[in-house]
């Protein structure tokens, strides 16, 4: 198990209490510059690795470091606080950004990062929370985290206890039926602690989504299957913090965030084989020039 | 350097040719067109390409109904999601309703590597063997990879095909026989036997070959079809030598060792070592790491060969 930088968490705690003065156009701005260091991380940490998942890493890098930079409630030197919030990625396969995220805040140091797929590293391809502070459940295959984050925020309001749960899910992924059992799960229970996150860059690992198998009307769908919905750009950190207000109806929450595949990089915006295309090293020079 | 082969090009490009002929083989898959190599495929026969999305139960579903309606369905995505996520699909809708889809479990054992063990696909050949009505074929190279196609067209019920990513050289020799029950015996010997399977075959022909310069004679078996297997195969190696290897790349729990384990032990007992993935979580790794690191090597053979030997229990 990785253990935390105490440094670079008293950082990000400053951070934190500084942007809670802060009015949310300060906090956007702040973010960004998060968002910013996490993509160039991301370039360069699969880069390395040659392997890994650009495309989904930076269509979710805003909602990620929104989420952990200015919405939970989180102390990264006590990973199993008892009532932290809960944030699962169940697009594993972005595990990258998650780690570049997990480590600004200093769950564990930054120098990890560069092990990134490396024999015996704790930062596997996929997310393991057995190995990896900050990550609270086994991510990779497509499906598995509301579920389990249904269950995590259900635990809350059995035990009354204040934590909420925030899920991040790909567009793709909610053609597995296990997203829509606990979406009626949620609702059955009115799970207002629960968040799901839907980054809907609109491509899949082969194709566009609406060619692979249509998705739309998906906001329709959220709202039949009982959440309160929320429209937001998936890049715009101002509209994801006020997207991300507890519930106003006593349901969960849903948000579909609107993004780019491979945003940021303009070669990589909107192309399917970004999905996992390693990057050359022309490229990531191209990449890291962009990212500025 | 020997060629070796990544075998989900035979099985796309035998499935292409054979689909030319008989219009009612179609092809299944949950986004994976690129990663089954279906991108020929689709090109070629538009229509017949499914893609169900990323959505393994339905995949597994709708092949058993395509198969209801008189398709031949090769059913194909990444083989851990295909076995673990579809496995009640895979036992109620083909096995059990004995229905003609062709399951392609692509990329499987640790061929995933470095993505992890939610990727790797160790646990498929025990939960398959446990399936009734369910032959599995392991193709070793592009040859049996080819063969096992043709077989699954013409076998009228349900299959598992385990098409391996990590490369592999040819290992077939010509006129090998092909089919349920039968195994290829690829080198002589008396003293050990290994069966070997998939990514582990030419393994074992590399340890037989180091064996044979000491003087020890290791009978290599390659034994595709896992289920149902080649009893009396298995049976004059545990006759005839002094003891027996399995090797696969997938966990010891349930796969080819313990398949050839209780019938040994029910049969003819010698002592016998098991080789594949402990029951543990794999750490991260490219898959050529990792199988080193499990001990799947020739390496790994010739060392559990003559601790086999080291006993003095044979003859
Ligand atoms: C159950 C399962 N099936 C298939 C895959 C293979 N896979 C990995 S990523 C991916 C595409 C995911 O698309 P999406 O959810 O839209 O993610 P994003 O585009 O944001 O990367 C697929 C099919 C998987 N990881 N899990």
């Amino acid at each position: 198990m990785l253990v935390a930088d105490p440094p670079l968490a008293a950082e990000y705690q400053d951070l934190r209490r500084r942007l809670a003065g802060a009015d949310i156009a300060e906090k956007a701005t702040e973010l960004a510059k998060i968002s910013l260091a996490v993509r160039r991380s991301v370039v360069e940490m699969i880069a390395s690795a040659k392997l890994g998942h650009i495309g989904g890493d930076f269509s979710v890098t805003d909602i990620l470091v929104t989420c952990f930079a200015g919405v939970l409630n989180l102390d990264p030197t006590r990973p199993d606080w008892a009532d932290r919030d809960r944030f699962v990625l169940s697009k594993g396969h972005c595990a990258a950004s998650l780690y570049s995220t997990l480590a600004f805040c200093g769950f564990f140091p930054r120098a990890e990062l560069t092990t990134f797929m490396a024999p015996l590293s704790a930062l596997n391809g996929h997310p393991n929370r057995v190995k990896v502070p900050g990550v609270e459940t086994n991510s990779g295959p497509l499906g598995h985290g509301f579920p389990v984050a249904t269950g995590a925020a259900l635990a809350a309001k059995l035990g009354g206890q204040p934590w909420r749960t925030v899920v991040v899910l790909g567009d793709g992924e909610m053609q597995e039926g296990s997203n829509w059992e606990a979406a009626m799960t949620a609702s059955h229970y009115e799970l207002a602690n629960l968040t799901a996150i839907v980054d809907r860059n609109r491509l899949q690992q082969g194709a566009r989504t609406e060619d692979t198998k249509a998705l739309e009307p998906l906001g329709d769908k959220w709202r039949s299957f009982g959440f309160e919905l929320r429209e937001v750009d998936g890049h715009d950190h101002a509209a994801l913090l006020q997207a991300l207000e507890p519930s106003t109806t006593g349901k969960p929450v849903a948000i579909v965030a609107h993004t780019i595949k491979g945003k940021g990089v303009s070669f990589m915006e909107d192309r399917v084989e970004w999905h996992h295309k390693v990057p050359s090293p022309e490229q990531v020079r191209l990449a890291l020039e962009e990212l500025v | 350097m020997t060629t070796t082969y990544d075998c989900r090009q035979d099985f796309a490009d035998e499935l292409i040719k054979l689909a030319e002929a008989d219009e009612r083989i179609v092809a299944v898959c949950n986004d994976s067109v690129g990663s089954s190599n279906l991108v020929g495929f689709r090109e070629r026969f538009p229509d017949r390409l499914i893609n169900v999305g990323i959505a393994e139960q339905d995949l597994v579903g709708v092949g058993a109904g395509l198969a209801n309606g008189g398709k031949i369905p090769f059913v194909s995505a990444a083989a851990p999601f295909l076995t673990g996520r579809a496995l009640e699909q895979i036992k109620a809708d083909a096995a059990y309703s004995n229905t003609h889809v062709v399951l392609c479990g692509q990329s499987p054992g640790m061929a995933y590597g470095e993505l992890g063990p939610t990727h790797h696909s160790i646990e498929d050949l025990s939960w398959m063997r446990a399936v009734a009505n369910l032959p599995v074929v392991v193709p070793a190279d592009p040859e049996q990879t080819r063969a096992a196609v043709r077989w699954a067209i013409e076998n009228p019920g349900p299959s598992f095909i385990r098409i391996p990513r990590f490369k592999v050289p040819a290992v077939t020799p010509d006129g090998a026989p092909f089919g349920p029950g039968r195994s290829n015996q690829l080198t002589d010997g008396d003293d050990v036997t290994v069966i070997a399977i998939g990514t582990l075959v030419s393994r074992a022909l590399e340890a037989a070959e180091r064996l044979r310069a000491e003087g020890i004679g290791l009978r290599v078996i390659n034994m595709p079809f896992v289920d149902p297997f080649d009893v009396g195969a298995v049976l004059a190696a545990a006759r005839e030598t002094g003891g027996i290897i399995t090797a696969e790349e997938a966990t010891v729990s349930g796969g080819l060792g313990a398949a050839v384990a209780s019938l040994v032990a029910a049969e003819h007992p010698v002592r016998m070592r098991i080789l594949g993935i402990p029951n543990v979580f794999a750490p991260t790794g490219s898959a050529g790491f990792l199988l080193e690191h499990f001990g799947l090597t020739a390496d790994g053979i010739v060392a559990a060969a003559r601790e086999l030997l080291g006993h003095g229990l044979h003859r």
